[in-house]
This record gives C-alpha cells, sequence and structure tokens, in this order.
C-alpha cells in the first residue's frame, strides 16, 4: 500500500510502485481529468502538480510522489487557479478540451511563480503542451487575462 | 434533394412533448443497419419547463452542441443555454441527410440541420402557442412564446412545461408551411457573445470522453496488434503475461491479441510480456517507395473525368505557352491527442458501447460484427471526443473491444490503445499524385488547365457504394468545384490503390487537390508575369463571393505593400465545403530556417451561427494545416509505419503557431461547412511564399523534406 496525498486528501493506493502517477489517478482513484497522450512526457495532457511543480504524471512512477502534495485539475484552487479557470472560461479556449486540463496545470504553475510572464516565457513554459486542436492563439490570451486578474 | 419530412409528435414517458423527423433517405451507406431502437425525440419538454436537445451530431471540439443547439434555441424562442443538450444514440432518425448515415463529418452538421432543427424548434413553439390558446380559449396569433413561457393579454403566462401534455395532443404541422424567423430578428443565431455550452465542464476535468467512462466491475484491456497492419495472430507465448498478478484473460481476437486485467498498467505491462508471431503476407512488403511506384504506375491508367469544359487538348496545344508541373502529397496520421478507446459489455445476447466516435451507425455495426450479437441488441452510448479529424470515422477499436468483452461476458471492458498503438495502426491520409497542365494565352490569360490525381480511394473501402464509374467524390473535391472560369478545363482521377489503409484527415481531398492548384495557379502567374491576386481575380468574374474573400485576404494582408528582403507573402484561393475562404501566409528567413509568422484567412460561410466557434475552427484548420505541411509524414518500412510517438510526428506546438487573423465575410446565404475550411489553403499559401522569398517550389509535402525547414 502507498499513501499518496491527493488535492488535500490522503489516499491509500494498493498498486506497483512503478506505476505511472496518471494511471493510479484515473484507474485507481477514479480522477479522469489528469489525460493520457503520449506516455513519453511528450504532450503535456497529464501534467499535475507535485508540491506545487508541473510534472507529467504519465512517466512519474507513483512510489517517487509517496508522502509528496499532488494536485490535479480536479482539485485546482487558490487564487491562481482560480484565476486561469476564469480566464479560460471567459476566453472560451477548449476546443475538443482534451488537453486543457493539463494546459491549466503548466498556466498555473507559471502564473505561480511568474504572475506576470513575457510572452518568451509563456511560449517556454507551454510549448510542452500539445493542442492538437490549435487553441494556442486563445491560450495565450486567457494566460494574459489571467495574468491581469492577478494583479500582475 | 427530394425529401419529405414527417413531423412526429408522442408523449414521452414523464408527460412531456417529443418531437420526431423522419426522413426518408435518399441513399444508403453500405453499413446501415435497420434502427433498433425507436428515437421519439429531438425535443423533449418535461412539466417542470426542463427542455432537453438531443443533438445527433458528435461533438470533438467543433462546437456542435452549442452550434446545434442554437438553431432550435432560437425558433423555439429559449436561451440556448438553457437548453439541455442530450448526445443521441445509434438510430435512423438521426441520420445525416447530406451523408446518408448517422456520422459527423465533412463539415455537414450544421449545413444539415440548418433547415430541419429550426423547423423543430418553431414547429414546436407553434404547438405550444396553438395550446396555451386552447387553455385560455384565445386565438393563439394574439399570444407570445418567450423565454420558454407562453404570454397573453391580461399576463396570462404558461410555461412550456405546462402546455406540454395539451401540446402533444395537437395535429402535427406541416413542416413546410412552419414559418421561420427571418434572418433580422435571429438573437442567438450569429451572437458573437454566446459562449460554448461545454467549457465549464471540460475546464473542470468532468468526465466527458470515452477514454473516461467507466461501469462498475470496469476491467481494462491493451491490445498487441501486428506491426504490420492487417496481420493476424499466427501463434502467441503468454506465459509472461498471464504470470503478472492482475491479469484476468488473454484473448486472441484475430488481429491481435489483448490481455485483461484490473487495471490499465497491469494490461500494458502484460501486453508488452506477450510474444506473438504474426501472420503478414503482402502487406509486409509496402514501403514509401512501394507506394511511390504504385502512384506512378495510376499515371499510365485511364482516368475518370470529373469535370470539363471546353476541349482541354486543343486548348493546351493552342496556348501560346504552357506548363507542366507534378505535386505529391506524403501519408498523415490523425494523431487525435485522446488515443483509440472503447469500453464495452456484452451480456445475455447484448452489447453496450462507450466510446468516442464520429459515426454511432457504424460503431454499432462493428460491435454488432465482433460481438456476435444482433445490431439492434447493441447500445451505442456516444461520448466526447479527444479528437477527431476524420480517425473516429473508423470502427476499428470498437469492433476489437466488442470482440474481447465477447470473451469475458458480463463484464464491462475498456481497450486503451498506447500513442504507439495509436500512430501505427491509423488509417493514413492517402498519398496522391498529381500532374498538371497549364496553357497560356499570349496575353498571359489561362486558357486551359488539365488536372489529374491519382491517389487510393478511402470511400471505395468505406463506403463503396459511393464510388461510382471510378470516381470518389471525396477524391474530386478542391478540383471539380474549382473557381476559377477556365476556358478549356479538365480535372481526373485515377483510384489507386498503395496497399495501405487509408482514411479521411480533416478537409480530405480539398487538402490535397488545393496544394496542387493553389501552387500550380502560381506557377502560372509567375510564367504570366503577373501578380498572383490579380491574376486569380481575374478568372473569378461569375464568383462574386470568391472575389470578395480573395479581396478581403489581400487587403488584411497588407498585398502588393513592400515586402522586404527577408520576407514574402504567398496566396491561396478556394470553395471549401460550401464555404469561400482566401488565406496568405507570411514567411520570413531566420538564418537558415524560415518562419510562418502570420496567416490571414478571410471566410464566407453564408451564415455564421456562431462567429466566435468560426473564428476559433479557422484557427483550428490553419493549425491542422501547418501540421500536416511542415515536417511530418508517415514512413512505411517493410510493412510497418516508423513514426510511433510525437517525437516522430509531431503535431504543431505553441511556439510555432503563427498569428493568425480571420475575417467572416458572411453573404447572407445558407450556411456553407466550417470544420475543415481553414485547412487546406496553407500549404499552398506556404509554398507560394516559400518560392517567392527563395525561388525554390515546392512541390513536394512536407516542407521539411524538400529541405525547406521551418524553426
Amino acid at each position: 500500500m502507498l499513501e499518496l496525498k491527493v488535492n488535500g486528501a490522503s489516499r491509500q493506493v494498493d498498486a506497483d510502485g512503478d506505476t505511472p502517477l496518471l494511471w493510479v489517478l484515473r484507474d485507481h482513484l477514479d480522477m479522469p481529468g489528469t489525460k493520457y497522450g503520449c506516455g513519453m512526457a511528450l504532450c503535456g495532457a497529464c501534467t499535475v502538480h507535485v508540491d506545487g511543480q508541473p510534472v507529467r504524471s504519465c512517466v512519474m512512477p507513483v512510489a517517487a510522489v509517496a508522502g509528496k502534495s499532488v494536485t490535479t485539475i480536479e482539485g485546482l484552487d487558490g487564487k491562481v487557479g482560480r484565476a486561469v479557470r476564469q480566464a479560460w472560461e471567459a476566453v472560451d479556449v477548449p476546443q475538443c478540451g482534451y488537453c486543457q486540463p493539463g494546459q491549466m496545470m503548466s498556466a498555473t504553475a507559471l502564473l505561480t511563480r511568474n504572475p506576470k510572464p513575457s510572452e518568451a516565457e509563456v511560449t517556454e513554459a507551454m510549448n510542452g503542451n500539445i493542442c492538437r486542436c490549435g487553441t494556442y492563439d486563445r491560450i495565450r490570451r486567457a494566460i494574459g487575462d489571467a495574468s491581469r486578474i492577478l494583479g500582475g | 434533394m427530394e425529401r419529405r419530412e414527417f413531423l412526429r409528435l408522442s408523449l414521452t414517458a414523464a408527460g412531456g412533448l417529443g418531437i420526431a423527423f423522419h426522413l426518408p433517405l435518399a441513399r444508403q451507406p453500405a453499413a446501415a443497419a435497420a434502427a433498433p431502437f425507436a428515437p421519439n425525440a429531438w425535443l423533449r419538454i418535461d412539466p417542470d419547463n426542463r427542455i432537453t436537445f438531443v443533438c445527433p451530431s458528435n461533438e470533438m471540439g467543433q462546437d456542435v452542441h452549442t452550434a446545434l443547439a442554437t438553431l432550435v434555441a432560437e425558433e423555439l424562442e429559449v436561451p440556448v443555454a438553457s437548453l439541455v443538450i442530450e448526445q443521441a444514440p445509434a438510430a435512423a432518425v438521426y441520420t445525416n441527410a447530406m451523408l446518408g448515415g448517422q456520422l459527423t463529418g465533412g463539415s455537414t452538421s450544421v449545413r444539415d440541420a440548418w433547415l430541419k432543427l429550426r423547423q423543430a424548434g418553431a414547429a414546436t413553439r407553434g404547438l405550444l402557442l396553438e395550446a396555451a390558446g386552447r387553455t385560455w380559449k384565445l386565438d393563439s396569433k394574439l399570444l407570445a412564446a418567450s423565454g420558454g413561457h407562453v404570454t397573453g393579454p391580461g399576463g396570462k403566462r404558461l410555461s412550456y412545461g405546462a402546455l406540454a401534455a395539451t401540446a402533444a395532443s395537437l395535429p402535427a404541422p406541416d413542416l413546410d408551411k412552419v414559418a421561420l424567423k427571418s434572418p433580422s430578428d435571429f438573437t442567438q443565431i450569429g451572437s458573437p457573445t454566446q459562449k460554448r455550452l461545454d467549457t465549464p465542464a471540460k475546464l473542470r476535468g468532468d468526465r466527458l470522453f470515452g477514454i473516461d467512462a467507466t461501469q462498475p466491475g470496469m476491467v481494462y484491456a491493451a491490445l498487441a496488434q501486428s506491426p504490420v497492419i492487417g496481420g493476424t495472430v499466427q501463434a502467441v507465448d503468454d506465459r509472461k503475461a498471464r504470470a503478472i498478478p492482475g491479469v484476468r484473460a488473454v484473448v486472441n481476437i484475430g488481429d491481435g491479441v489483448a490481455v485483461v486485467a484490473d487495471h490499465f498498467w497491469t494490461a500494458k505491462k502484460a501486453r508488452d510480456a506477450l510474444q506473438v508471431k504474426w501472420l503478414v503476407g503482402a502487406a509486409g512488403a509496402v514501403s514509401n517507395d512501394s507506394v511511390a511506384r504504385a502512384l506512378e504506375l495510376g499515371t499510365g491508367k485511364a482516368a475518370a473525368i470529373a469535370r470539363e469544359s471546353g476541349d482541354v487538348a486543343s486548348g493546351l496545344n493552342q496556348a501560346s505557352r504552357k506548363l507542366e508541373a507534378r505535386y505529391e502529397l506524403p501519408m498523415l496520421a490523425h494523431v487525435a491527442l485522446e488515443p483509440m478507446n472503447c469500453l464495452a459489455l456484452v451480456a445475455n445476447g447484448t452489447c453496450d458501447i462507450w466510446t468516442s466516435t464520429q459515426y454511432p451507425e457504424g460503431a454499432r455495426a462493428a460491435a454488432a460484427a465482433r460481438g456476435g450479437v444482433k445490431p439492434e441488441s447493441v447500445r451505442i452510448h456516444p461520448q466526447f471526443i479527444g479528437g477527431g479529424f476524420g480517425r473516429r470515422l473508423e470502427t476499428d477499436a470498437i469492433g476489437q473491444a466488442a470482440a474481447i468483452a465477447k470473451a469475458v461476458p458480463g463484464v464491462p471492458v475498456k481497450l486503451i490503445w498506447t500513442r504507439e498503438d495509436d500512430t501505427t495502426h491509423d488509417y493514413y491520409r492517402p498519398a496522391s499524385l498529381h500532374t498538371l497542365e497549364g496553357g497560356l494565352d499570349k496575353y498571359g490569360n489561362l486558357v486551359a488547365l488539365h488536372h489529374r490525381m491519382v491517389s487510393p480511394s478511402v470511400t471505395a473501402r468505406a463506403f463503396p457504394a459511393f464510388v461510382k464509374d471510378g470516381l470518389d467524390p471525396f477524391m474530386t473535391e478542391g478540383a471539380a468545384n474549382l473557381t476559377y472560369a477556365i476556358p478549356h478545363f479538365r480535372t481526373s482521377t485515377v483510384i489507386q490503390d498503395t496497399g495501405v489503409r487509408v482514411g479521411y484527415w480533416r478537409s480530405v481531398s480539398h487538402a490535397l487537390n488545393a496544394f496542387a492548384f493553389e501552387s500550380f495557379m502560381d506557377e502560372l502567374a509567375s510564367a504570366a508575369g503577373k501578380d498572383p491576386v490579380a491574376f486569380r481575380l481575374a478568372l473569378l468574374g461569375s464568383q462574386p463571393r470568391q472575389r470578395a474573400v480573395l479581396d478581403k485576404v489581400a487587403a488584411m494582408a497588407g498585398w502588393g505593400g513592400p515586402a522586404g528582403r527577408d520576407r514574402a507573402l504567398g496566396v491561396a484561393s478556394m470553395e471549401c465545403y460550401g464555404t469561400h475562404v482566401a488565406t496568405v501566409a507570411e514567411v520570413r528567413r531566420q538564418g537558415d530556417k524560415l518562419r510562418c509568422e502570420r496567416i490571414w484567412v478571410a471566410v464566407d460561410p453564408g451564415i455564421a451561427v456562431r462567429p466566435d466557434q468560426v473564428q476559433a475552427q479557422i484557427v483550428s484548420g490553419v493549425i491542422t494545416g501547418l501540421t500536416g505541411a511542415l515536417k511530418n509524414r508517415i514512413t512505411i518500412r517493410d510493412g510497418q509505419v516508423q513514426e510511433t510517438n510525437f517525437h516522430q510526428f509531431e503535431p504543431l506546438r505553441l511556439a510555432q503557431a503563427p498569428r493568425i487573423d480571420v475575417a467572416i465575410v458572411a453573404s447572407g446565404a445558407g450556411p456553407g461547412g466550417m470544420g475543415e475550411v481553414g485547412t487546406p489553403l496553407v500549404a499552398p499559401a506556404l509554398a507560394n511564399a516559400v518560392a517567392r522569398l527563395t525561388g525554390k517550389r515546392v512541390r513536394s509535402l512536407p516542407f521539411s523534406a524538400a529541405g525547406v525547414n521551418f524553426g
């Protein structure tokens, strides 16, 4: 049994330690918001926060996050998380929406450490998140709006 | 198309008003099955005034739920945001009349629904008014419907829900006589401020997509498939796989070996531990070289003529100047971000399917065939689609899931393909080879144009009844509807199998033919010494809508202004799914690399039902066009697709995304298609810009393979 802290709650998981956190979240803990896209940390759809840092959960063995604090899209909250969600909604960012939980987790991590990112900083922080529908223009716009909501 | 529409009223179980249309079909796709579940409603009004719209089209990002609901809501006089949207199951009543089947594709959803869903809303509104009139013993003409209520003199007011039972007892109106609102009275169709209805759920990470579907007692499956598509299982050694704790079963389904386990990761690990010998046959010899040889062979075959005017042979002979060119397009994968997956349950002669599909009707047929149940005993529960692009018109993974579920009856099994499975087992966009000959008169006017396309036919496999006299109508799009008036014109196709499984890919042959035609148009303009925009406009005398978008995009991009040494613009123009579109791309030189800095698109969709989402779809289409043009292609060696994951076939990323400006030039006609319109002109506009900037004419995609590297 592994003990995880997910979105503030302690969870017991009966999974092999090498199981990627992604599949523990989706299959063991029934939290489908974190998405499987590539399994190789290439697309960012599986992005979650571990102790506040964005990580690709598809390549993160669950044993490596035991005792750490995991935040998923279902638990995205706080000042920055709320600003991101508000901006994403106002801009109507999603198309198919499959990548958006990962996009929002990456954006929240960016704005948490840098409330007023430059265009280049946005590019660097978000370039690992693929949107196959191509909502990049709206993602940029929403990050700008969220930054303004945060007073950046 | 001549069609009679019938309106049927029925009381729903809840005592509400249900309305259904039955559209006798002019044509039926091959996979059509008899409707087993009698759907009784497009619209359901419950006594508590809860109004449900059953949406026939599948949501894959194109905002079809909001768009179609808006058509109903406009006429029903309710705010679209108040509607509950329910995804339609597989049933004949939800047939898309433009396609002759229940499928979401071909940029047809709004066009197909435009009249019938407004009529549905208007007819329902009329019945509710009539019901109120009877209730109050007043002429219904004195009453008004608004905001989900009918109001009358003296402050009379009843909700639609309160009137539903009375309305359901009234005779059905003749739909053709139902008065529709004048476009000038629209308050919701064309609203620039209405939000997508599905955004909040998508931002919460709700359970929406096929891959998220769950059922009590569900187990997972991972599937070993032949590395050569079409191969079958010869022998399996599953000892190592079965030894892994959590593995429930190993199932040979013929085209693969599935491991069923308590969790997906266990299933995948055990799948990877299988040792399978495959029978691959002739498909094992397919390679990009063999594909190219097949297409070359096709150039010598008789072509079927899709459109002809004048006498192209004599037109070319009499021309003052002749040009010839060949264009080639590569195979591409769809790479939807949600990999193929399907949750299936086979129990007691029935099969339930929860999946992301563009083709519920085909899903039912596939599940029946491989689940061993009758089509009428299959229930399809379509989920949101995490990217379709045509891939989810295919039902391969659905059939596989049903076959696996059949082996573990009573247990719901969710089959998930890995990204590698998905990339290597796609139905690829066909490679194509285009030969063009053009003739200019002594004034540099285009007087003759001959185009011949050689390519495999998706339709010949998927919907063979649609291929007639050697013509696949989905191969001639972007060619047979060429907008230019050319005295001597012929476009023809040769269907040439290449041994590769092919599928519809966003914008289908529009993208193939537009690359050939619109690149060649610039070559002809250059030979004539004319400006590419002016050269095109001169051929569009009878096409005011096409002229308008071309004029508009030229103005947006500052066409004809100073270019500079390291910057060039390229243009392209076409009619696409009944929508007129023109695109300009700006390419800049940055050291030894090029960069697509900006794209401008002017589009005339007739009427933009959802202007903000028209903008979103065009941007999305442009990004897809870049994904398909800059560096990606599928490589086959010894029958095996070599690209496996996003490091080898990479959707465009944010850093490469140009600024995209979209202008909607709505000319007020009926709606055109939208979901695919942004894609086809990107490659030719880029190629034309590259030619002007570098002098190098790229006639074969992707650009990277032609030595043109975009950073």
